[in-house]
């Protein structure tokens, strides 16, 4: 993990101190905060340092991480009250001597540092997450094809890792846990804009129901923390806009339909 | 909802609260807050703004009574952090066109800040007639 490249020998190993929350479901009534010594290395993230935490000092402390690069959207958590991907938070961006790494905000907690995101998977698969046709085309008229520009259209909201950073820093559905949240909008609209896909429709009953688009207040926030630019703010306001013209266009046009 | 995953066990998850000062715990979060606020405000200015012209129409007398009500320095605080508030309204609102109704020049989108740009200096300039004309028509 890189240790030892930026040791200086005339000096103690430098050490920044971990807060971390600790929660022991069916022991614990409330989280509490448990600090951990680590090393600090120049090319260490706040995920090296938790491993360091499990493999050296205290096995059992639980959080969730695999790829380590940015990519699989596991290792979401709150470092200094900031939703972030622990892989990609460098020790060295913070200053202080001390970090503090929370759970994920508006999540249950499971345990320690881990959160329950079954009600985030749920509102994924809510909004029809997959390409829906009137009319399954035959396989021998071979794949849908596309153009790029067509492709530009919901290219950027097909980046989403499912990390749930924007979850964390939306605090409508902090507020409002039924709001169905920036990253499952994005994706319902990533599906609405793709020219292959004929499920508008089916979607609008969830994108613009009660809880849907029309919750979002636009704090924006979403958009700032998303560590793939994914821009979910945008997606739920231009959802906004075309439910607006889905429901203009059925009031004014006779063959208009609800 | 119901779906196929393993769900953990609900009864053992900690639900934290959101503390009701959550909008001062990051300054874009207080930002949003001031933006929703300021249409507080602009709504106060308006009502005063109608009931001005209520007075300009039952004569002179009451519009100039009702205007030295308005210059008293309580009123004029209030309109200054009305103005201050209708800045912030507008420009967050050109800030959110940008995002809303992204531009496309050919294959390729205009950047937002452009956009944005382009919208504060539309705004700037009908200002600036409105303001000029106010100044010629009045002279």
């Amino acid at each position: 993990m890189g240790e030892g490249i930026e040791k200086e020998s005339n000096m103690a190993e430098p050490n920044v101190t971990l807060q971390v929350t600790r929660y022991r479901p069916g022991k614990d009534s409330a989280p509490t905060m448990q600090s951990y010594s680590v090393p600090y290395h120049k090319d260490w993230v706040v995920l090296d340092a938790l491993n360091h935490i499990k493999d050296q000092i205290d096995g059992t402390l639980s959080y969730r991480w695999s790829c380590r690069m940015g990519v699989c959207g596991s290792c979401g958590m709150m470092v200094n009250g900031e939703p972030k991907l622990t892989c990609a938070a460098f020790l060295r961006d913070y200053p202080a001597q001390e970090i503090r790494v929370e759970p994920l905000a508006n999540f249950p907690i499971i345990r320690d540092l881990v959160i329950d995101m079954s009600d985030f998977l749920d509102k994924l698969k809510s909004v029809k997450s997959w390409l829906v046709r009137k009319v399954e085309k035959p396989l021998a008229e071979g794949e849908y094809r596309q153009t790029p520009v067509e492709l530009e259209a919901f290219h950027q909201f097909t980046q989403c890792i499912n990390c749930m950073l924007c979850y964390a820093a939306c605090p409508v559905y902090g507020l409002e846990p039924e709001f169905l949240g920036p990253a499952a909008i994005a994706l319902g609209y990533r599906y609405n804009m793709d020219s292959r896909d004929q499920g508008q429709d089916l979607r609008r009953e969830v994108l613009g129901g009660h809880h849907g688009a029309w919750e979002c207040t636009f704090v924006g926030e979403c958009t700032e923390v998303c560590p793939k630019h994914v821009d979910p703010a945008a997606a739920i306001q231009r959802t906004k806009v075309n439910l607006a013209k889905d429901w203009f266009k059925s009031v004014l046009l006779p063959w208009g339909t609800r | 909802m119901s779906g196929s995953a393993i769900r953990p066990d609900i009864s053992k998850l900690y639900h934290a609260k959101m503390p009701a000062t959550w909008w001062l715990k990051k300054p874009a979060y207080l930002l949003f807050m001031l933006r929703e606020l300021s249409s507080v405000f602009i709504a106060i200015f308006l009502v005063v703004f109608l009931i001005q012209l209520s007075q300009l129409s039952d004569g002179p007398e009451a519009y100039v009574a009702f205007a030295r009500k308005l210059s008293s320095p309580a009123w004029i605080v209030f309109h200054i952090v009305a103005l201050l508030f209708a800045l912030l309204h507008s420009a967050t609102w050109f800030q959110s066109t940008a995002v809303v109704m992204p531009l496309r020049l050919g294959e390729r989108e205009v950047p937002r800040a452009l956009v944005f740009a382009a919208t504060i200096g539309a705004w700037i300039a009908v200002s600036a007639v409105i303001l000029i004309l106010f100044l010629v028509l009045r002279g």
